[in-house]
């Protein structure tokens, strides 16, 4: 068992309860790997049936703008994979108010529905979690 | 010289310091994430107009386009290719990158 997974003991039962998962994402995407981790790691979360949230602050609301066609940089365009996130029951995604008006972004700019809210808020979320991972 | 800066003014300092240390005849040549500091109304938009007024500053476009930022682009910032950006290197006496 421990060989499977790396030396660290697992729970004997997956049924176990589902926890709040928030993945914090502030990297732009392309420029480096975060963002695209983050939404390999998004969803093996979903696969697990977790109750996640994501969060976008600093230059993670770069990654959820429109518009985004990245055959010039020859990298994969990862941005539409947001919209799929419906699909694994991945629907509560969280915009910063600050870091979008920093960055002279509006709500209609995103590729998904997002939830803005202020910098508080995004504490009081945070604050809610089991788990918080940042990328 | 022409500078090049690759990360995002909101994220390092690198577009900032680059700024404040170009000469006379300088070129400033935005790629990767420094094509955020190409962009009209965000926090560094100001200090690139600013630069804009003594230095030709250009962005390289498939880095625009990957970012979704086509639209967005200051007035008077020039887009460039690859071969662009080939000719710029060629064209300027040395180049400095700002990581």
């Amino acid at each position: 068992m421990t060989e499977a997974t790396g030396g660290i003991e697992m729970e004997e039962d997956t049924s176990g309860k589902v926890k709040k998962f928030l993945y914090v994402n502030r990297k732009a995407p392309y420029g480096t790997i975060y963002a695209l981790e983050s939404l390999e790691v998004v969803l093996i979360a979903a696969a697990f049936d977790q109750d996640v949230s994501l969060a976008f602050i600093d230059d993670g609301v770069y990654q959820v703008v429109k518009g985004q066609h990245t055959k010039g940089i020859d990298v994969k365009n990862f941005s539409p994979t947001f919209r799929a996130l419906e699909g694994y029951d991945i629907e509560k995604l969280y915009v910063e108010k600050e870091s979008m008006e920093a960055r002279g972004l509006k709500e209609d700019d995103f590729i998904v529905p997002v939830k803005v809210v202020s910098a508080q808020e995004m504490a009081d979320l945070m604050e809610t979690q089991d788990v918080v991972l940042s990328f | 010289m022409l500078h090049t800066v690759n990360k995002s003014p909101t994220e390092r300092n690198a577009l900032e310091s680059c700024l404040k240390h170009l000469k006379k005849g300088c070129a400033v040549l935005l790629i990767e994430d420094g094509v955020y500091g190409a962009l009209k109304g965000t926090v560094s938009t100001r200090m690139v107009e600013q630069a804009l007024k003594n230095h030709p500053i250009y962005a390289l476009y498939p880095d625009i386009e990957a970012r979704g930022m086509q639209d967005r682009v200051i007035d008077g910032i020039k887009l460039v290719d690859y071969s662009g950006f080939v000719d710029l290197a060629v064209e300027h006496s040395s180049v400095q990158a700002w990581l």
